[in-house]
């Protein structure tokens, strides 16, 4: 059993290096490359190679079980992308814990680079 | 053109992944998830597991091959030069860890359009080797119309 109380927040910090989404890439199986090919991305309209969403929704939930206890923890996780993230940028999750209820607690989230969203309306059940 | 709602409730041919203690690693190292419940099979079975545990979004690595078949589906019609990623919700269960066997099956849950977005919702429901619901993935991709 883990305690925690409405309004206890976490925050984690991760700088993806020029290389990250390669990687992620053949860890994942996901090889759109919008996330991989600097010429294509651009050619779309990107600034250039943009983050994984689901790479960056793989933060938020390392955020949580880091922060709540470990991987068991976490029973649903649900998010919103917004925008785009790119590399050798910071990016900051936060979460904040909302309600605690018996054997449960509901915490919101977000992810941010440079101020800007890239993640919103976290919403997470953890088991206590 | 309007959505093509025909194909809601489509199901597509379940997939079968056999989940390894070197790729869990390798999707772990590129998350940046240190915990060495994920990398180490002896600090793994001291915790009580049978081998080294699959991080939650590992649920991506055991669904990706179930949720392709529908986003190229000429039926369901999807426009992948206009296609984002909108939102995600996982639902997990038991724990993953190598050595299982997970069998994920994909289904156009909806489609629906509202401010000239055209909204397709794909559900995975993955399984384990027990029949245990290991985790329900909801994807919604947003596709902008012309």
């Amino acid at each position: 059993m883990i305690s925690m109380d409405a309004g206890d927040t976490f925050e984690l910090k991760v700088t993806p290096d020029r290389y990250l989404t390669v990687r992620y890439a053949g860890a994942s199986g996901d090889f759109n490359p919008i996330h991989i090919d600097e010429e294509f991305a651009t050619q779309v309209g990107l600034p250039g190679r943009i983050l994984h969403g689901l790479w960056t929704m793989a933060q938020v939930a390392r955020a949580h079980t880091e922060a709540l206890g470990g991987p068991d923890k976490l029973e649903r996780l649900s998010v919103q992308f917004r925008g785009m993230g790119v590399m050798e940028e910071e990016v900051v999750v936060t979460g904040t814990v909302r309600e605690v209820d018996g054997e449960r607690a509901t915490v919101s989230s977000e992810a941010t680079q440079n101020g800007k969203r890239i993640i919103r309306n976290g919403e997470a059940t953890i088991r206590l | 053109m309007p959505v093509n709602t025909d194909a809601i409730g489509k199901t597509y041919p379940a997939t079968r992944y056999a989940v390894g203690r070197e790729k869990i690693k390798e999707y772990a190292s590129a998350v940046g998830e240190h915990n060495p419940i994920h990398l180490d099979p002896e600090v793994a079975r001291t915790a009580g597991f049978a081998d080294v545990v699959a991080p939650p979004m590992f649920a991506v690595v055991y669904s990706n091959a179930a949720i392709l078949p529908g986003l190229f589906d000429p039926e369901v019609g999807i426009d992948f030069a206009h296609m984002v990623h909108g939102s995600q919700e996982f639902r997990w269960g038991p724990l993953v860890v190598a050595g299982d066997e997970i069998t994920t099956t994909a289904t156009l849950s909806d489609v629906s359009e509202r401010g000239g977005m055209g909204f397709y919702v794909f559900e995975t429901d993955s399984r384990n080797q027990d029949g245990e619901t290991v985790c329900i993935g909801t994807w919604t991709n947003i596709v902008r119309m012309g």
